[in-house]
């Protein structure tokens, strides 16, 4: 048995990818707001 | 035996299920139990409030850091046999009830609870929390396994960066007394709860048979080092190429973990003798740098591991690892540029190291017992823990008391880690098909999901 071309889920896939990828970005952007600070002053 | 709403019978997906939804599983709780690695965000306010040692505020993190490899040493057998969703739920209780433990414990001010409690109950939902997707993980990306371990093992990097500057905040808002602590420890504890829970509720098996559409097994594994046979966790680790591979991971980690431990001392040491010194804002920045790097070569150099093949991309983590040391070496003080690019790669191969180690250990050992064998070799990670920072820091130590300045104070350093990679690198040479009398009875293409299936059920 392969994988099905049947219902894709689109939304909950976008919700659940959404529910980590948003603390995630979050995370990130501190991060690279604080390597531009200590570099630029 | 498991039953009910944790049993592996009650989650094997329908056909149709979209196998994208299996990492952001992985990553609710991967991204959640990363917070480990931001745990000196709490050391100075538990100083101060409870009148703490620097060395007592850290014991915390160092048993959680020990439980961690243990539970997922011993424990790895149990997340085999019960399933994912039960592995995800055992993580989502400890991580969760660590941190309400601890809350007690600093309001009324009973430290050992907090160390107990963080540290000995919440590592264990550390350890089996970070094997709980693996298995599954490449079960629903046999045609991808180092890609799909490496977005779950990036999430255990990108953990520290949500909650670095979450908690810092949530301190900022309750405040560094004891009530405050409290609340934001017991915080912690209920937001993790509820976003761990995406985890368990999410999680499938795929059911019996199941392939990605056009994925043959047989194309996949001719004339590369990947069996379709199966060995157990016991078996398994009978085998030189457990032992190689402990090896590699292990010099591979101490390598790297040798520079994120002392990143922020040894840029400023090393150009300190320079027209332009490293300032204490730049040095942070650059440790900053290294996070990012450490947690994208996880998802990148595993992804490329997927094309490449295992033993050719340990081979650049360990030889490439070892040249930028050398490169290190060589340059001293004269470009910092040269020495920030080359320390930046070289922990993108030390995150590298920790991803792809899985869809290795899937490509020797087979699917079969894949987590529980996982858990095993992240010993290597827990005597690495040590071994790494006690050579750097000892070495420098040792040279400063020599009266040696700048470089100089890390060059033995650098030349045992070198020493280390390549014998990494010989370790992975080393590496090659398991001898089959270490396979399960009766393997052989086409089983392969049948007695994975049986193994989440027993």
């Amino acid at each position: 048995m392969t994988e099905s071309t049947g219902p894709t889920r689109a939304g909950l896939l976008t919700f659940v990818w959404l529910w980590v990828s948003l603390p995630f970005a979050y995370g990130v952007y501190e991060l690279v707001r604080q390597v531009v600070q200590l570099f630029t002053g | 035996m498991t039953v009910g709403f944790l049993s592996p019978s009650r989650i094997v997906a329908p056909h149709d299920w979209n196998r994208w939804l299996i990492p952001p599983a992985a990553l609710s709780v991967h991204l959640a139990i990363g917070q480990v690695y931001a745990w000196s965000v709490f050391k100075p306010p538990l100083e101060e409030t409870l009148g703490l040692s620097g060395t007592q505020s850290a014991l915390p993190f160092q048993l959680g850091i020990v439980v961690l490899g243990l539970s997922a040493a011993f424990g790895g057998t149990f997340v085999e046999r019960n399933g994912p969703r039960w592995a995800m739920f055992v993580s989502l209780v400890c991580f969760s009830s660590g941190f309400l433990v601890s809350a007690l414990g600093v309001v009324t001010k009973q430290y050992w609870l907090v160390v107990l409690g963080y540290g000995g109950i919440g590592g264990v939902g550390l350890g089996i929390g970070y094997i709980s997707p693996v298995s599954t993980l490449i079960k629903w990306f046999p045609d991808r396994p180092g890609m799909a371990t490496g977005i779950a093992i990036m999430g255990f990097g990108g953990g520290a960066l949500i909650a670095s500057p979450w908690s810092s905040q949530m301190l900022e808002s309750f405040g560094t007394s004891t009530g405050g602590i409290a609340m934001s420890f017991a915080m912690h504890g209920i937001v993790y709860a509820l976003f761990m829970s995406l985890g368990v509720l999410l999680v499938r098996l795929p059911a019996e048979g199941w392939k990605p559409k056009g994925w043959q097994p047989d194309k996949a594994t001719s004339g590369r080092m990947i069996t379709n046979a199966n060995v157990s966790a016991n078996n398994a680790i009978r085998t030189p190429q457990f032992w190689f591979l402990w090896i590699v991971l292990c010099f591979n980690v101490t390598a790297g973990i040798g520079i994120l431990e002392k990143a922020s001392p040894m840029i400023t040491d090393f150009f300190s003798n320079t027209e332009a010194p490293v300032t204490a804002a730049a040095a942070a920045g650059f440790v900053a740098m290294l996070s990012l790097t450490n947690m994208l070569g996880r998802f990148v150099w595993s992804s490329t591991s997927d094309i490449v093949g295992r033993k050719n991309i340990y081979r650049l983590y360990l030889g490439g690892g070892a040249l930028l040391y050398l490169t290190i070496l060589l340059i001293g003080d004269t470009s910092k540029m040269l020495f920030v690019v080359a320390a930046l790669v070289i922990l993108s191969f030390y995150g590298a190291g920790f991803a792809t180690v899985p869809a290795y250990l899937k490509d020797l050992f087979g699917t079969y017992q894949v987590g529980a064998i996982h858990g095993r070799l992240l010993t290597a990670w827990s005597v690495a823990g040590v071994l790494g920072p006690l050579i750097v820091n000892a070495v420098a130590d040792s040279q400063a008391a020599a009266g040696k300045s700048g470089p100089d104070l890390y060059t033995i350093s650098l030349f045992i880690m070198i020493g280390l990679l390549v014998i990494g690198f010989l370790s992975n040479e080393m590496i090659r098909p398991v001898n089959s009398k270490f396979h399960e009875p009766g393997d052989g293409a086409g089983q392969v999901a049948e007695r994975a299936e049986r193994g989440a059920e027993r």
